[in-house]
């Protein structure tokens, strides 16, 4: 009986098993990371209605983070200010700006500004900003150069991922800085950071959990 | 029979046959030549399928649009539909997934173990039962994949690198399942794809359509019926009957884990691995029984698969059946000499609390039912296998209902006492999975050789080397002539001596 594939079918069995085993790798290797938050989310960076610039109060002007973000330090949000907050100097300054009209616009009928949420958590993913902020660990840390982030927005600096939570929560002693660093922008360790934070995590007692229902609860 | 005009030519039935050809205690009943085998079966994947496939494969499809419908309304919806909830928190899908995982389990046993111990006849029913060990467990894995709720996160139960930094809970037994189940899947698929093959380049060789041939072709992997080919195929085969062998033992005592390691009375018992194990072979051969009576009539091969096999099945049946009953009386025994009273509890709640209906369900059909095959005549009768089959694997299934149910309805706290309900969408889902079952075994039947040719060929008379016309395995010789004994070596030495 005449053959019905040629010679050259003989390999196709040596090529798919070769395929296939590349083919498995790659497909792992692109999802690892075409479907992880660092591919998907980072630098992702709305349109605010008020052009508001973080460049300019931080980096310009000094302002803490917490006159503005008022209860980092002990609530599981860090709030959004109210439009108070910026009318505390903003009835004295730059009241004619046209920048801020949406502002005085809020301040007149009594209306939030809806601001557009950039570092998001989903919601089976628990945070508390106060645990984080009250045992060391920086608002740069998670949220990147604030006070380089001009008027055309906030963007989200760290994937946010399960694994980039991890990376910390396993080895805290490589990101903990001093109390009174916390919400230093562009902050450089010394030189004996590791002894300087293992000592704290000693003190403190400070064990960030790995289980599951640590954050999803 | 639906095809009396094609099957003239090849007797299909031991009963029309010859008197003066007796069959003695052979396998293949009916003086079948080689031909008449390959023609037996290869035709019924060549020509138009008999009408009772038809209306058999509409009704199971039918089945199959329903899982689907099922499936889809549960992920949309989530797990809420089905009748899970504290405190029976492991419902019917558990229970289905025991039930068909242990269903699947006499296809390797058939296919693996009969073969490494010889029983030439596993060579009728192996290729059957190991098709439906595939499509058991295609349908046993539904149910824990679509368990988990996320269903798109299944993947997640893989040691898959991922941003997340998520390993699987290696100290988990639901992940030992994970493993244990898919590799089963997979060397079953595997060693039920290389006893094909030879089949297959027959089919192909009587192909005449370019396609099919083609087709064919391809997944006969250039088989010509070589000896070198049959050496590394026979080579191949038997390695994968090893690789089988402890799987068929191993799935299904790691599927027991899953209940013995949880500290709950009714499931913390040593005894589940080896009573989960003659339970899924006692269900399994039940479903092979079912769906070979039924075969064998519609598609006219009561020569290939006989009375004989089936009466086989029937014993191994009764032997499992017994054994399993006996795990239960043993558990009794262990839950009074435990002195535990908590198991104690758990044991009589069982036999005498508000499933004691399921219970009693359970000891008449696994139980007191196979006991009939003490009998012959019972066990050699078609109807009488053919209820009995459908009986044990109600039985079975309500075996694996009353484990995890009756454990679970009453937690520690009588505050926490339920009774479980199932809902619409349960016992839906569990219909839809035997239509996928048999639509998948219809299609076995329509499109792949129903029966390993080249195996059965093998244990015929006519295989044997020192096979003469009208013998029977023996060499030829004269009526009354007697038989003279080989003389033994020593002897044939001293005489080469003597002679020099």
């Amino acid at each position: 009986m005449p053959q019905l594939f040629p010679k050259k079918a003989n390999t196709l069995p040596v090529l798919s098993l070769v395929g296939a085993l590349l083919g498995g790798v790659l497909l792992v290797v692109l999802v690892w990371y075409y479907f992880s938050p660092e591919f998907t989310t980072v630098g992702y960076q709305p349109d605010q209605p008020v052009p508001y610039s973080h460049e300019l109060h931080v980096d310009k002007l000094g302002m803490d983070c917490q006159y503005c973000h008022t209860n980092v330090a002990n609530s599981k949000h860090a709030n959004i200010p109210p439009t108070q907050t910026c009318m505390n100097c903003h009835n004295q300054i730059q009241t004619e700006s046209p920048n801020l009209l949406k502002v005085r616009e809020s301040w007149a009928e009594d209306e939030s500004i809806q601001w557009t949420k950039v570092n998001h958590l989903p919601d089976y993913a628990h945070f508390s900003h106060a645990a984080h902020v009250d045992k060391g660990v920086g608002c740069e840390t998670c949220h990147g150069r604030i006070d380089k982030m001009g008027a055309e927005g906030v963007y989200q600096a760290e994937p946010l991922s399960m694994g980039w939570c991890l990376e910390c929560h396993r080895q805290p002693e490589l990101y903990l800085r001093p109390d009174d660093q916390i919400t230093a922008m562009g902050y450089t360790q010394p030189a004996n950071f590791v002894e300087r934070n293992l000592e704290r995590i000693r003190d403190e007692n400070i064990q960030p959990p790995t289980n599951c229902s640590a954050c999803h609860y | 029979m639906a095809h009396k005009e094609e099957s003239k030519s090849i007797p299909t039935d031991p009963s029309a046959q010859d008197p003066a050809h007796g069959d003695g205690d052979r396998l293949i009943k009916g003086n079948l030549s080689f031909h008449d085998i390959t023609e037996m079966v290869s035709r019924h994947t060549e020509k138009k399928a008999p009408l009772a496939w038809y209306v058999a494969f509409a009704t199971a499809l039918s089945g199959t649009l329903l899982l689907l419908a099922m499936l889809a309304y549960q992920v949309w919806n989530g797990v809420g539909v089905w009748g899970n909830n504290q405190p029976v928190g492991w419902g019917w899908p558990i229970v289905n997934f025991v039930f068909w995982v242990g269903i699947g389990h006499a296809g390797t046993l058939i296919s693996a173990i009969l073969f490494l111990f010889r029983q030439h006849w596993r060579t009728s029913i192996n290729r059957a039962a190991e098709a439906m060990t595939l499509f058991a467990v295609m349908c046993a894995l539904i149910f824990p994949t679509f368990h988990v709720g996320r269903v798109w996160a299944i993947y997640w139960t893989l040691p898959i690198p991922n941003q997340m930094e998520m390993w699987p809970q290696f100290k988990s037994p639901l992940l030992w399942d994970v493993f244990a189940v898919s590799s089963y899947f997979l060397v079953s698929l595997v060693f039920w794809y290389v006893g094909l093959v030879p089949d297959l380049a027959t089919l192909r060789d009587r192909a005449s359509n370019f396609w099919r041939k083609r087709i064919l072709g391809f997944f006969s992997l250039g088989w010509t019926g070589a000896n070198r080919h049959w050496r590394n195929y026979e080579k191949a085969y038997l390695l994968l009957a090893g690789l089988a062998t402890p799987l068929v033992l191993s799935v299904h005592s790691v599927v027991s884990f899953d209940f013995a390691v949880s500290v709950l009375p009714g499931w913390h018992t040593t005894i589940f691995p080896p009573y989960f194990v003659a339970g899924a072979i006692f269900s399994g051969f039940a479903m092979v029984v079912t769906l070979m009576v039924i075969t064998r009539e519609i598609y006219g091969l009561k020569n290939l698969i006989t009375l004989d096999h089936l009466e086989k099945m029937n014993i191994i049946i009764l032997v499992t059946g017994t054994i399993v009953g006996f795990a239960y009386i043993t558990e009794f025994f262990m839950a009074w000499y435990s002195g535990v009273e908590y198991e104690q509890y758990a044991f009589l709640n069982r036999a005498f609390g508000p499933y004691a209906w399921a219970y009693w369900i359970m000891m008449t059909c696994n139980l007191v039912s196979p006991q009939l095959f003490w009998f012959k005549k019972l066990r050699r009768s078609i109807p009488v296998m053919f209820a009995l089959s459908i009986v044990v694997n109600i039985g079975m299934w309500f075996e694996r209902f009353v484990i995890t149910i009756t454990s679970l309805h009453r937690d520690f706290l009588p505050s926490s006492w339920g009774y479980f309900e199932p809902t619409w969408v349960d016992i839906g889902t569990f219909v839809g999975s035997f239509g996928l079952f048999f639509t998948l075994f219809l299609l076995f039947l329509r499109f792949v050789p129903m029966v390993a040719m080249s195996e059965v060929k093998g244990v015929m008379p006519q295989a044997d080397p020192h096979y003469h016309e009208g013998g029977d395995g023996r060499p030829e010789r004269d009526g009354d002539a007697p038989y003279i004994e080989p003389a033994p070596a020593a002897a044939v030495e001293a005489r080469r001596q003597s002679n020099s």
